[in-house]
């Protein structure tokens, strides 16, 4: 057994693991943040994409160990007091889910991407995501979310915006 | 697009955001993998790596003396030894059936197939002890493909039925006395000159649905009822076939659909690690789960598509198509899955497809062999009768050297000719394809980019130009329950609702419609806030639990909104009803000068009126009631359709192909489908691209390839290369409706149509870019690869032979770059 200790969603844990679980095992079966998931095991999919320390991650390709000492965004944690983030608020406006599996991954990539490139075009959206697997939307409203949501986000923009909620790293 | 502004107008044709988003956005979702009740249990599956073995020994001691673990068990120890997953399709009263095990008894058909479960404290400790499970295998001949499977003297997958062969189902149109006999047809066109006929081999690849919520299973034995949680579609199927399968009682199975992360018929299904859950369950009297690993899923989650199709059409050189034979082999992999065996029958009905057709004819072979089970895949049958139709009117097309949309045009059903009877018996109620392809051509400048084609061609250009088209129908709004009968299919096709009137005003709608990402909640909710009158937000959709629906036979075939939609419209009407006798008796009035609109009944001619949320509470108080009614609203109803719904369109890709390379790049492409009445475009909007891009993904990126010991080469997600962000572009899509006379919302279905039309537009596309190098056919899927050497053996170069039993990457995922694909050729 190892030790961890990582603050999850702005609440600080400190655990034994087993040193081979993986950090998404460690979200969905010891904090119960099930709003992460699991949809390969190859890490193709991105479906479990959660933030590390401001970057986003594969949750299936790291260890919950390596994440000691260190800050976890899931999609549980992205909402800050009731308020929707733009990305999550472009996704619904812009009908960017369909079945919801890959949504979490995709929004956490999303936030991700906009943050190295707050004005990304469209070639740049679908190349910035292409490590996030969506079988239901084509991906069409997907790239118009993200879109979306760099408006949202944008310094002065007219609709009310909350900036993406501060993580470790930034 | 995404207006939300109430502007008191109809809800119905509202681009209404979804009421579903607000909890798969922020995490708060319950798929089934994520319910985990105290103390519940683990399985891990021990399967079969062969693909056709004799199990000679299986020695488990180890395993069940490693740490955490409960039980091990070979199917003898579930003593499961006569339960056979169902097939609720016999398409022919001689079909051959195997027993479909839980666990391989003494053989295993396919590479995947289970043979030890290991249940344990943890998943980790079960996967462990899994691993300590020690099998013999006597490796058997595989059974790969088709042809030899049939032939005199092959490897028998179940030698006890003596044959490979599981059925043949025909449909003559001849014999039913619905067209004329295409032997005929054939026959006096190949002795006429002023007549041809064109025979083609198409083949449609084995596809994996791949779903992105791997399934998963959880039962609890706790309490009185059994509860199976089940990333289904089909909880009511799951049910029943759970007693049919198993002898529990239907009424002590309670079925849980939760939120369910895609299916595409992927999910249609009653599945061995289901059955097998359950028995563990009851035997360890412990809540227990099963979920698979994606690899697990790609070779035991049912396949789709993978026929041999034998297309004969014949038609006079003037264009008219005088006959149609279709002559069909389906892989049904190594058992018959729930309705596999009928997914070649769905089909069968729609090769004749928008065209008048004199005769047809429609033989299907369903064959054994030693791979995973196919079952339904989005479009389920019709997707594979589609491209066969498509690609052969365009080959016609060349041969009598005629433009192909107007080819179509030439043989098409007019708008004025509806309600039009088909061929194969089918009566479309209506459509105007006319308008879809005049509006198609439009959007997609057909004519500039003719133009642009021929100026390519004419340079010599190393990228061609090639214009795809397909003008598809489909059945839809699956089915009236006595055609489905005359089918043989083991089930029904109505569909079940009911309304509940709150007493504060709400209302409560169930349905037996099992969403899976359609966005059910949002659409249905447009639909009975309308017919109620009440506010879109009042509405509350109850789905996919057996003990809150208990009626109702799910989610499939573009059926839920069709069928199930207006099994709500029919419910509410009856609400309103009830109502209105509720109604007349306060305001103190004759029933029949009660009038309903806007959520209130009024008194004709006064100014006085009850809203339906006062009905509802003087309904619930009942203190002031007439006589002799009975004091509720809530209303059920069952709706049985009298016809299927036939969404048409037309769909154009510009598909550009790298002559040097073999690279293909789709340009642009437009549709424009009549799926009738809308009732959300921005849901309809949102199925037709994701539609799209299944469709697409078939004629570009996916296959999935066996080797020469039937091994799955590319059963993971790094290899099985779907589609990324990056390797689609985006659609320009557009609805003209007719609506329906079939059905009151006069809907026709939209889940399966971008899948159905938009494969054939692809290759038929990339062939005309590269027909005039002399290309006659690429199989799918179009990979570079087989582009490139398409072109080599054209001009009459000659390629190293690669074994066409190996996998050859698609340039999906994202993660092969599609411009330099090193290691294809």
């Amino acid at each position: 057994m190892a030790e961890v200790r990582v603050t999850v969603d702005g609440v600080a844990y400190a655990d034994e693991v087993e040193p081979r679980m993986l950090l998404v095992q460690y979200l969905r079966e010891r904090l119960g943040k099930t709003g992460t998931v699991i949809g390969c095991d190859t890490s193709n999919c991105g479906a479990c994409t959660v933030h590390l320390n401001g970057q986003s991650v594969k949750s299936c390709s790291v260890l919950a160990v390596q994440v000691d000492g260190g800050e976890v965004l899931t999609i549980e944690g992205l909402a800050r007091d009731g308020e929707l983030h733009p990305v999550q608020k472009a996704f619904n406006e812009c009908h960017g889910l369909q079945c919801g599996y890959c949504t979490p991954g995709m929004i956490m990539a999303a936030v991700d991407l906009l943050g190295d490139n707050p004005d990304p075009d469209e070639r740049e959206v679908r190349e910035g995501i292409e490590g996030n697997l969506c079988r239901c939307t084509g991906y069409q409203n997907i790239v118009r979310s993200v879109q979306r949501a760099a408006q949202l986000m944008k310094p002065g923009a007219a609709a009310p915006t909350e900036q993406p909620a501060p993580v470790a790293g930034d | 697009m995404t207006t939300t502004a109430d502007t008191g107008a109809l809800e119905v044709g509202k681009a209404r955001v979804r009421k579903e988003d607000a909890r798969l956005i922020t995490g708060r979702t319950r798929y089934t993998d994520s319910i985990t009740p105290p103390g519940c249990l683990h399985i891990a599956v021990v399967r079969s790596p062969l693909a056709h073995a004799r199990v000679v020994g299986i020695d488990t001691e180890q395993a069940k003396r490693a740490p955490g673990v409960h039980g091990v068990y070979t199917l003898s120890d579930l003593g499961g030894e006569d339960v056979a997953i169902p097939n609720a399709w016999p398409i022919t009263p001689d079909q051959k059936t195997p027993q479909r095990p839980m666990l391989a008894k003494d053989t295993v058909h396919f590479a995947g197939e289970g043979v030890v479960v290991v249940v344990a404290r943890s998943l980790a400790e079960a996967r462990d002890a899994a691993d300590l499970v020690d099998v013999d295998y006597e490796p058997l001949e595989p059974v790969l493909d088709m042809e030899a499977a049939l032939g005199d003297g092959a490897t028998l997958v179940h030698p006890d039925l003596g044959t490979n062969e599981s059925a043949t189902w025909v449909f003559d149109s001849g014999e039913a006395g619905t067209g004329g006999s295409v032997a005929e047809a054939i026959a006096a066109a190949e002795a006429d000159p002023d007549q041809v006929v064109v025979r083609r081999r198409f083949r449609q690849q084995r596809l994996v649905p791949a779903f992105m919520e791997p399934r998963s299973c959880v039962v609890d034995p706790t309490g009185e009822q059994l509860t199976i949680y089940s990333a289904t579609q089909v909880p009511h199927f799951v049910r029943t076939m759970t007693t049919v399968t198993l002898g529990i009682p239907e009424s002590k199975i309670r079925v849980i659909a939760p939120d369910v992360g895609g299916g595409f018929g992927g999910k249609i299904a009653v599945l061995p690690e289901e059955m097998i859950t359950v028995l563990v369950a009851q035997k360890l009297r412990k809540p227990v789960k099963w979920t698979e690993t994606r690899s697990e899923c790609m070779v035991t989650a049912h396949h789709g598509r993978d026929q041999i199709q034998d297309i004969t059409i014949c038609a006079r050189r003037d264009g008219t198509i005088t006959g149609l034979d279709v002559k069909l082999l389906a892989d049904m992999g190594a058992y018959l899955g729930l309705v596999g065996s009928g997914v070649p029958v769905l089909g069968a009905f729609m090769f004749n497809a928008i065209y008048k057709i004199p005769a047809y004819r429609f033989t299907s072979t369903n064959v054994f062999t030693t791979k995973t089970l196919t079952d339904a895949y989005r479009g389920a049958g019709r997707p594979e009768a589609t491209f066969a139709i498509e690609r052969i009117v365009d080959e016609l097309a060349v041969e009598l050297g005629r433009e192909p949309l107007e080819l179509r045009e030439q043989n098409w059903i007019r708008h004025d000719e509806f309600p039009y009877t088909t061929v194969s018996g089918l009566t479309y109620d209506s459509g105007d394809y006319e308008r879809a392809t005049a509006r198609a051509k439009e959007l997609f400048d057909y004519d500039g980019l003719r133009r642009e084609q021929a100026e390519r061609r004419e340079r010599g250009d190393r990228v061609q130009l090639g214009i795809g088209i397909s003008t598809f129908t489909e059945m839809c709004g699956l089915a009236p329950s006595r055609v489905l009968g005359s089918l043989s299919y083991g089930a029904g096709g109505w569909e079940a609702a009911s309304v509940r009137m709150l007493a504060t005003g709400k209302v409560e709608v169930t349905t037996g419609a099992s969403a899976h990402g359609q966005g059910h909640e949002t659409a249905f909710s447009q639909i009975v806030a309308d017919r109620l009158g009440v506010p879109f937000e009042d509405v509350e959709i109850l789905h996919g639990d057996t003990q809150v629906v208990p009626k109702g036979l799910d989610t499939y075939g573009s059926r839920s909104l069709a069928v199930g939609g207006v099994a709500i419209v029919h419910a509410a009407d009856k609400v309103i009803e009830k109502a209105k006798r509720i109604a007349a008796h306060l305001l103190e009035a004759s029933e029949d000068d009660i009038e309903f609109a806007d959520g209130t009944f009024t008194v004709r001619g006064t100014g006085r009126g009850k809203a339906i949320q006062e009905i509802a509470f003087a309904t619930f108080t009942s203190h002031d009631f007439p006589e002799g009614v009975e004091p509720s609203l809530d209303s059920d109803a069952v709706y049985d359709p009298e016809n299927f719904s036939y969404p048409h369109g037309t769909h154009l890709a510009a598909i550009e192909v790298d002559t040097e390379t073999g690279h293909v790049d789709l340009r642009h492409y437009v549709c424009v489908d009549d799926v009738g009445t809308v009732v959300n475009p921005l849901i309809v909007e949102g199925q037709v691209h994701g539609g799209l891009a299944q469709g697409i993904a078939q004629a570009l990126f996916e296959e999935a390839n066996y080797d020469d010991q039937g091994t799955l080469v590319n059963g993971t997600f790094v290899d099985y290369t779907l589609p990324s962000a990056a390797d689609l572009p985006s659609f320009t899509t557009e609805i003209v409706s007719t609506p329906a006379t079939s059905n009151p919302l006069g809907v026709k279905g939209v889940g399966e149509a971008g899948t159905i039309a938009s494969t054939p537009a692809i290759v038929n596309g990339v062939l005309d870019a590269l027909r005039h190098l002399g290309v006659r056919d690429i199989e799918m899927p179009t990979t570079s690869q087989r582009v490139w050497r398409a072109l080599q053996e054209a001009q009459g170069r000659s390629t190293q032979e690669t074994p066409t039993d190996t996998h050859s990457p698609g340039a999906g995922l994202g993660s092969i770059d599609p411009r330099n694909p090193q290691g294809e050729v």
